[in-house]
């Protein structure tokens, strides 16, 4: 029985993981283009545009994947994530409607009048949906949940409305940005075009480290004591050290090589999943905490077993399905175009 | 407005809104793929111009109504928690299916739309079936989630909380196979007449072949599906009839159980006087039709306590206009493949383009209809039977904003979608003028 709970936990982690990786890369990259410098401003756009096309609309799935699973296998955690954070869910939602639409319609209209209001309403809806996503993680983990809570703000505005989910909004958002310019100094296939995303991978680099600082320092405070947990517990303890570590290998790739862009990926990706594995460590096996102290725990919150093995059988049949086409999809757009340019 | 009728009103206005974008994700890949057929085969240029036209409305149309999708999804939660607590456990598996397909979906259009010239021809025109495959599949999942709705099983029910859950026999419940065949259908028949009278109505104003190939192709297929429907819906009602007697009765404004039950054309129910006046009876048919007899006994809503009546002027009223509504489309569709057939000249005729023109809506006007029937025929009820929808709704206050701003979100939605179609018809009729001689 547990270890159907830690094999769609796992499923759960990966569609997560994927969900930050890609999705939260088209976020970022909405999210840069508010920092583009006037200068050849148009040739960033374009290769924004270029990138995200054909693939955003297979990363945002990987969210409902998140959803399907936690409505299914864990019913308890998708209630209180609708009850509790109603707000914060539903400006996620609001900004994910805005953001498809300005996206798409900035692509397909053919009479560019509003093309800048496109482009604003894509950079700002990017924005707000990155920070609401990180303040929504907050919540579940930050602890003010009050499960007797009936007037408005203890029930709606107290589980999210304070500093640390505020942090976690701001360090989702730098964490989506520097993402998504690790990924454009890949797609760039001159010098010229590589630079701007060079200077924003830097720059957002620079700015994660602080929200992530920030992150901690109010998790510290209150009764989620986020560093001391954190830092006592082995595995996120790694997970930091390696992380850390990594940033090396980053800097030097990024700084010399125009040509080994595959690495400096690679390694953006490997730091950000470290971030997301040791934080997932260090909560398991809770998902959500009350302001009395109660958590709620995947364990126990998990669904009969015969639903979880009928989830696991969609699971595994889908990711026959689902890996082979990802796959393809990402060969003929992404890996082909980086054999085009050496 | 009560919270109640607040989180209902949002629940029409989503599902009723995205149920638009849902059909079109069925049925349009399938135009696509057999206008881009016929350029693979003929190479002519006109076939390729509006493959992908039609691909460009997928595309914006998908978008749109992906993230309306997701939308849903967390509004079933934000709305009937009561309801979902339940459900998720039971009744998740097709949505995971359904999560399945749609990813399949995304990125079988990410190779359609970006894959011209990038990939083997057929392997480029197989993607787009596959888009539309998903979208059938994807479709059919979810309404194998809610006719689980009206057809509860896979569940032991004990004081208010399902055991002993078996999803798949929740899957694959006695509804499922009838509505999900029902609302296939109904999706190529909606965006077969809605494509076939807009691309008539521009060929009537612009004269390029182009839109007369386009009506064509949108027309076949909404015809055949016209065709069929009447006897899938039969299928589907006689389900209803053994599941759901109050809402057949409903359905008819039938209220005195009876044999030789009167199929009940028109007429106006009165709840109070328990009676449909102005309508035209036929005697037994509706005994006929519900058991395929025409002397069986068929309950009316008297045999029910009145609590448990759906509204039932909304059912019948609803019921009549997606009854007759269907059945005119199903002449029209029967008349324009024998045109097709015998005389294409007839088909091409000014009057016979002019009718599909006033056609456009009528299947999604038909659509629409047959969704209030089966959802507020199943009322009061959220699990028939089993939890009333009042039951299952949020506790906490204030739907009424969130009910305010959906509405504001789906008509600033619909406003631009129209917009961007009207501009991409432009740009079309641009390309159009430049190609030709």
């Amino acid at each position: 029985m547990n270890w159907q709970i830690n094999v769609v936990l796992f499923f759960l982690g990966v569609s997560l993981l994927f969900y930050v990786l890609f999705a939260g890369a088209d976020f970022g990259a909405g999210i840069l283009e508010l920092f583009l410098r006037k200068k050849n401003q148009e040739a960033q756009r374009a290769l924004i545009t270029r990138a995200m096309a054909p693939v955003w609309e297979a990363n945002h799935v990987w969210l409902v994947l998140v959803v399907v699973i936690l409505f299914m296998a864990f019913p308890p955690i998708y209630a209180a994530l609708c009850v509790h954070l109603y707000i914060p869910v539903l400006a996620v939602l609001v900004g994910i409607v805005f953001r498809g639409c300005a996206f798409t319609f900035r692509h397909y209209d053919t009479d560019k009048t509003y093309y800048r209001a496109y482009s604003w309403g894509f950079s700002l809806s990017s924005l707000w949906t990155s920070f609401f996503l990180g303040v929504t993680g907050g919540a579940l983990f930050g602890g003010n949940l009050d499960p007797g809570a009936t007037q408005f703000a203890p029930l709606y505005l107290a589980p999210w409305w304070n500093p640390f989910c505020v942090a976690m909004g701001i360090f989702t958002s730098c964490l989506f940005a520097f993402l998504a310019a690790v990924f454009l100094v890949g797609e760039a296939k001159t010098a010229a075009l590589q630079k701007p995303f060079k200077r924003l991978a830097m720059g957002t680099n620079g700015a994660l480290v602080a929200a992530g600082g920030s992150v901690f320092f109010f998790g510290q405070r209150g009764s989620l004591k986020l560093a001391d947990t954190f830092f006592s517990h082995p595995i996120s303890l790694g997970c930091f050290v390696v992380a850390g570590l990594l940033w090396f290998p980053f800097w030097h790739s990024l700084l010399k090589a125009s040509h080994r862009n595959l690495v400096v990926r690679a390694v953006g990706v490997a730091i950000v999943a470290l971030v997301l594995f040791g934080w997932f460590a260090n909560q398991y096996p809770v998902a959500i905490r009350f302001t009395d102290g109660r958590t709620v725990s995947f364990l126990t919150a998990a669904a009969p077993p015969a639903t979880l093995s009928a989830l696991l059988g969609a699971l595994i049949a889908g990711t026959f399905l689902i890996f082979p086409a990802l796959g393809y999809l990402f060969k003929v757009f992404k890996w082909e175009t980086l054999e085009e340019k050496t | 407005m009560s919270d109640l009728g607040a989180a209902r009103s949002q629940m029409a206005l989503s599902l009723g809104f995205h149920i638009i974008f849902a059909c079109i994700g069925m049925a349009m890949p399938f135009f696509m793929a057999a206008s881009h057929w016929l350029y693979l085969k003929t190479k002519k240029p006109q076939h390729l111009l509006l493959t992908k036209a039609w691909s460009k409305g997928v595309a914006i149309f998908f978008a749109v109504g992906a993230v309306s999708g997701t939308a849903l999804s967390f509004e079933l939660g934000l709305l009937w928690p009561g309801f979902m607590v339940h459900a998720g456990p039971i009744i998740g598996m097709p949505f995971s299916w359904e999560g399945t397909a749609f990813f399949l979906e995304a990125i079988a259009l990410g190779i359609f739309l970006y894959g011209w010239n990038r990939i083997p021809s057929f392997t480029h025109w197989l993607s787009g079936v596959t888009v539309g495959i998903a979208g059938v599949a994807s479709g059919f999942f979810v309404i194998c989630a809610n006719s689980w709705m009206n057809s509860p099983a896979g569940f032991d029910w004990n004081n208010g909380n399902p055991t002993n859950i078996d999803p798949y026999a929740a899957m694959f419940n006695d509804a499922a196979l009838g509505q999900g065949l029902h609302m296939v259908a109904a999706a190529f028949e909606a965006v077969g007449f809605a494509v076939a009278g807009l691309h008539a109505l521009l060929w009537l104003r612009h004269k390029h072949p182009l839109h007369l190939s386009a009506v064509k192709i949108a027309f076949a297929f909404g015809a055949v599906a016209a065709i069929a429907q009447p006897l899938i819906g039969d299928f589907a009602a006689k389900s209803v009839a053994r599941r759901q007697p109050i809402k057949l009765a409903a359905m008819e404004g039938h209220f005195v159980t009876e044999k030789r039950a009167p199929f009940v054309l028109g007429g106006l129910p009165d709840v109070e006087k328990e009676d449909t006046p102005y309508a035209i009876k036929i005697p037994g048919v509706l005994s006929f039709l519900a058991f395929g007899d025409f002397n069986a006994e068929v309950k009316g809503l008297k045999a029910f306590p009145k609590t448990e009546w759906p509204p039932v002027l909304i059912v019948h009223l609803a019921f009549q206009l997606m009854v007759g509504l269907g059945t005119f489309l199903a002449a029209v569709g029967a008349a324009g493949l024998f045109f097709l057939w015998k005389k294409p000249k007839r088909f091409e005729s000014r009057a016979f383009l002019k009718l599909l023109v006033v056609c456009t809506p009528l299947a999604f006007l038909a659509m629409e209809a047959g969704w209030v029937v089966t959802e507020v025929g199943r009322q009061p009820w959220i699990i028939y039977g089993l939890l009333k929808t009042a039951d299952a709704v949020t506790p906490r206050p204030g739907v009424a904003y969130s009910l305010a701003l959906y509405a504001f979100l789906y008509l600033f939605l619909a406003v631009v979608v129209t917009l961007l179609m009207i501009r991409q018809t432009q740009s079309l009729h641009r390309e159009l003028a430049k190609g030709q001689p």
